[in-house]
């Protein structure tokens, strides 16, 4: 019972992760680009992998192809994805943007770690000393 | 490409005694959702009627799937699903007899399809059609259109009548149609939400009149509200492009369907906001303006 429950709200589409929010005040194209570039840059759509054909994702998200094709070549033309004609859209190769999306985060992380640092009263030795620590930790597990 | 366009109409005129269509020209392109926009009386249903060639143009030309119209409807017809909101199916008979009838006449008849439409749509064969709710009426009559699998569908208002879930469950079985990129839908209604989310391509028309066509990420793009602050006895230069200026105060506000960086480059730092506006608000905004420019 709870079972067929649960399946009802999993059927729907293989892509009903991607919202699209009438609320959002941003265009819709644009809505999908953010949500293909969250999926790259965790790792779920690892680089090489099969992005939907245009088609398919339009009609899961009832958006018109038109909006897909939008999201899709403004993504290929930033180097997420790459489109290879008669064959579909894979994600790009790490090196390109997802890596450059990880390299962001780092960079975001590091400002973080920077100021609060400061705010503690740590030397750039201390931090440097500190984050070594965090890497040995790492290496232990 | 070059595909046949699955509906071409040129300079088309229609006039009657109180209301004339007049220098209708569009195009529906294979694969694609055309959302055909216009207040009430503006010649919505008037042009579907001349591309179902339920009327003759008095001039121009209508050509749907490649034929003629009114001329070879009989062929077009057999390729198009055709529903409007005042057809009535029999009372007295099941949705199932009604399937059956359909299915007789038209080879291309998806029984399975229309099966899973059934479940979908939340329907029931064995049910009379006068025990069905206006918006299950409207529900049986597009799976009727839809289980033929027609390569063209002309929808007048499907959606309207229909509550947010119907709504959803027809719009997603549109959407799914579209997966076959040699089909296309043709609809038109007053939902701007709607003609916004699924539509590839948008025609507004207003009093027999076309305003604009264009593929909607176009119309999306070209539309923007600007809002300045400019310092008393400063004068604003004359701008091309400007659908609509209100003046309060110092407060600016313009309305331009060409919007362009260089624009915002044009009119510098007295510029606090930019916003982008919705299908609603550009529609409305063009109306207005296409009254005024012509002086209706």
């Amino acid at each position: 019972m709870f079972d067929s429950e649960l399946s009802i709200h999993c059927i729907h589409s293989m892509y009903s992760g991607i919202n699209i929010s009438q609320t959002d005040a941003r265009p819709m194209y644009l809505q999908i680009m953010e949500q293909i570039r969250a999926r790259i840059a965790v790792g779920d759509w690892p680089s090489g992998r099969e992005l939907p054909s245009i088609r398919a994702l339009a009609a899961a998200l009832s958006v018109s192809v038109i909006t897909v094709k939008r999201a899709y070549l403004d993504l290929e033309s930033e180097g997420v994805i790459v489109t290879r004609h008669g064959k579909g859209s894979f994600v790009a190769d790490v090196n390109g943007l997802a890596g450059e999306l990880q390299e962001e985060k780092l960079e975001e992380h590091l400002a973080a770690a920077a100021g609060t640092g400061r705010q503690l009263g740590l030397t750039p030795e201390d931090l440097a000393e500190r984050l070594r620590r965090a890497i040995r930790n790492l290496d232990k597990k | 490409m070059t595909a046949t366009k699955h509906i071409e109409m040129h300079a088309v005129r229609k006039a009657f005694r109180f209301f004339t269509l007049e220098d209708l020209s569009l195009d529906l392109a294979p694969g694609q959702i055309m959302g055909f926009v216009g207040p009430n009386g503006a010649g919505k249903s008037t042009s579907i009627r001349l591309m179902m060639g339920l009327l003759a143009p008095d001039a121009g030309e209508v050509r749907v799937l490649g034929h003629a119209m009114p001329e070879n409807q009989a062929l077009a017809k057999r390729d198009i699903g055709f529903v409007s909101d005042d057809m009535r199916l029999f009372g007295h008979a099941t949705l199932g007899w009604h399937m059956q009838f359909v299915a007789s006449i038209y080879p291309g008849w998806d029984a399975q399809y229309a099966k899973a439409l059934i479940k979908r749509f939340n329907l029931r064969a064995e049910q009379n059609v006068s025990g069905l709710s206006s918006g299950e009426h409207t529900k049986a009559v597009l799976l009727l259109a839809l289980a033929r699998r027609p390569r063209l569908l002309i929808l007048d208002e499907p959606t309207s009548g229909l509550d947010p879930v119907a709504r959803h469950e027809v719009l997603n079985e549109l959407m799914d149609v579209l997966r076959d990129d040699d089909r296309s839908i043709l609809f038109s209604s007053h939902n701007t939400v709607d003609v916004e989310r699924i539509s590839d391509c948008i025609t507004f028309i207003d009093r027999g009149r076309l305003v604009d066509s264009s593929d909607k990420e176009d119309f999306l793009e070209r539309w923007r509200r600007i809002y300045m602050q400019v310092p008393p006895g400063t004068a604003l230069p004359d701008l091309p492009h400007l659908v609509s200026r209100v003046v309060d105060g110092q407060f600016v506000t313009l309305t331009t369907d060409r919007f362009s960086p260089d624009l915002l480059a044009f009119l510098g730092a007295n510029v606090r906001e930019v916003h982008r506006m919705s299908l609603e608000e550009i529609f409305v905004a063009s109306v207005f303006h296409h009254r005024e420019v012509a002086g209706l």
